[in-house]
């Protein structure tokens, strides 16, 4: 028998880990409300709301933060197409250059940022490609793609041969196969990979820093902007980010619990 | 059985496989005709070639060699979505974002009928399936003999022109099985389609077919009806794969009509019907309840064999008896257990065994 003081342990503990976690989310939302009047917004001065109405009120940052939305989203469609396809095929056939194709993934993973980054720069200078948005998409696109290709291949391994074949059994072309079968049944694991896509490309600052050109991101101009100051927009965009995930998030689980329910 | 133009017909059939660079060949040669409206069970162990014969008819594999026909037309390069052909798969491969409905009614909007002919034939199906109001669920919310009868209805409901069925039972417990052997019965009977049906279960296999083949290391051993396999076995094989079988080897004495003596040891006289010389060495087969066993020697005109009772097994409603005759040779019998049960035979007791010549068959 474990005693009450066991439970009440356990209890306080997991409400620790909980607030350890929430607690620099809590910050960031918090400090997008403080009244500050020195220029770093650090200690609380009071509440107001004025930050939310002059959000954009500071050009470098709104053209930065557009700028990231747009390389966000592209890198994550390019990188969610290009790793579903790779993790089917890895996940699915035997062919000539798998076992470089699987070290490859893994090597995407685990290559440290910097190398990749500094990597990256010097191939774009010696292909004489200007540093930009494109370079940027190349760039996010790249190190995306494995994450996508690890969790789609989790679903695609899992998955029973035998599924395709009834489709194709009961009439279906292989088309047809793919789009009312195959891709349904490997739709977790698309949806995970894009929301990682989504996730490391939108503060994404080392490689960004080495291939960006005179391009802002909205990470690069917040570490440009430390020294000075960050203003409270900063807090503003990252709570409406934040909000804009966990409605993402509850989306999913109340479409979850209804298809159970049925 | 076979009338004019049979469902299925294969010719020659080989499939050859490059395994770590060698080649395999899992089925070596198969040829069979399945007639129209025909319950038809391949079966055999595991790796007889038996699955690969199937997926070869459903056209999921494509044979190295040989012809596969379909009503009379050459359907071997015919990909399995242009074939008038189902199947039933072991896992059932269900598909798990549909529901029910969705699910049987895949295959007929493939086709694009018509809604109205959709609705009206999935609920037809399903209600012979037993599902009728279960339209709406998951497959995951369901039994597995739920499942099995979804799979079963979402084949049957394009009226294929035959039923390929995968060891649809393998994954059902005991119980159930049996149940579902009864049900597939009667829903052949009722929709009237061709059945094939591949099963490693021998009793599955006489129960349910018309006519089974017994397959074995990629070949056909024996094409027959239940009771000829089982009566019948016509090699060391089947006798062996299909319930116990008792293996003798003797050699021949001489032939009385169209009966052969046989002589195993000293006392042993078997009379088994076949055709071979004096001298020749043959392999017969007895079942075990075909053996009548008795502590006094039995009249003539019965073949006879004599020997010591090593075991007795009580199997509720019959016993086991383990003989072992003088040349080392171990005979098994069954014995029911009636209520004039007459032997009294006991462990280590000399006893003789005797059956009728035309209840044992010499074996190719």
């Amino acid at each position: 028998m474990r005693g009450k003081l066991g439970d009440r342990a356990l209890y306080v503990y997991t409400w620790l880990i909980i607030l350890w976690l929430a607690s620099p989310i809590a910050v960031m939302i918090l400090f997008g409300f403080n009244d500050k009047q020195s220029k770093s917004n650090t200690s609380w001065q009071g509440f107001t709301f004025k930050w939310y109405q002059q959000l954009f009120a500071i050009d470098g940052l709104t053209d930065a933060l557009v700028n990231s939305l747009i390389i966000a989203v592209v890198s994550t469609v390019l990188a969610t197409v290009l790793g579903t396809l790779l993790g089917l095929a890895v996940g699915r056939y035997r062919f000539r250059g798998k076992g470089v194709t699987d070290f490859l993934i893994f090597a995407a993973i685990s290559t440290p940022e910097l190398v990749m980054g500094a990597s990256l720069l010097s191939l774009f200078v010696s292909a004489n490609a200007p540093r930009g948005h494109i370079t940027i998409i190349i760039a996010h696109t790249l190190f995306s793609l494995a994450f996508v290709v690890v969790t789609v291949r989790a679903r695609v391994v899992g998955l029973d041969p035998s599924l395709e074949e009834a489709a194709r059994d009961l009439g279906a072309g292989t088309f047809t196969t793919f789009r009312l079968v195959t891709l349904p049944s490997i739709m977790p694991g698309v949806a995970a990979g894009a929301m990682l896509a989504f996730a490391l490309s939108i503060d994404d600052y080392v490689v960004t820093s080495f291939v960006n050109g005179s391009e802002q991101t909205f990470p690069l101009w917040i570490v440009g902007a430390v020294k000075v100051g960050i203003p409270p927009q900063v807090n503003v965009m990252g709570t409406l980010i934040f909000g804009i995930g966990v409605l993402l998030a509850i989306a999913n689980a109340v479409s979850a619990r209804r298809k159970t329910t049925h | 059985m076979p009338e004019d133009v049979p469902a299925i017909e294969l010719d020659g059939v080989v499939k050859e496989y490059l395994a770590h660079g060698e080649t395999v060949q899992a089925v070596k040669g198969v040829s069979l005709t399945i007639g129209e409206g025909e319950f038809f069970s391949l079966l055999g162990p595991s790796g007889c070639g038996k699955t690969t014969t199937m997926r070869m008819i459903a056209g999921f594999e494509e044979p190295t060699k040989g012809l596969v026909k379909l009503l009379g037309q050459d359907v071997t390069n015919v990909p399995p979505n242009k074939r008038d052909i189902n199947m039933v798969f072991q896992s059932y491969a269900l598909f798990p974002h549909m529901n029910v409905w969705e699910n049987v009614a895949f295959g007929l909007r493939r086709k694009k009928v018509a809604d109205a002919e959709i609705k009206q034939r999935v609920g037809d199906i399903l209600e012979i399936v037993d599902l009728t109001g279960r339209e709406k669920r998951r497959p995951r919310e369901m039994s597995g003999g739920q499942q099995q009868r979804v799979a079963l209805a979402r084949a049957l409901v394009n009226r294929p022109r035959a039923l390929l069925l995968d060891e649809p039972l393998g994954a059902l417990d005991l119980k159930l099985r049996q149940q579902m052997q009864t049900e597939l019965k009667r829903i052949q009977r009722e929709v009237g389609i061709t059945f094939v049906y591949v099963t490693h279960d021998q009793s599955e296999a006489l129960t349910m077919s018309d006519r089974i083949a017994v397959m074995n290391d990629g070949l056909v051993e024996q094409l027959a009806d239940p009771r000829e396999i089982y009566e019948r076995p016509a090699s060391k094989f089947v006798a062996g794969f299909i319930g116990t079988s008792n293996l003798l080897s003797g050699t021949v004495d001489a032939a009385e009509g169209d009966l052969l003596v046989v002589r195993l040891g000293e006392h042993d006289r078997i009379l088994v019907p076949g055709k071979a010389a004096a001298g020749d060495t043959v392999d017969l087969t007895v079942r075990p309840e075909k053996i009548t066993i008795s502590t006094e020697q039995p009249e003539s005109g019965l073949s006879v064999v004599r020997g010591d009772v090593a075991e007795i097994t009580y199997l509720g409603t019959y016993n086991s008896y383990a003989v072992a005759l003088a040349d080392g040779t171990e005979i098994t019998v069954f014995q029911q257990n009636a209520i004039d049960s007459s032997t009294t035979a006991e462990r280590g007791d000399t006893v003789w065994l005797s059956w009728r010549p035309q209840h044992s068959y010499t074996l190719s």
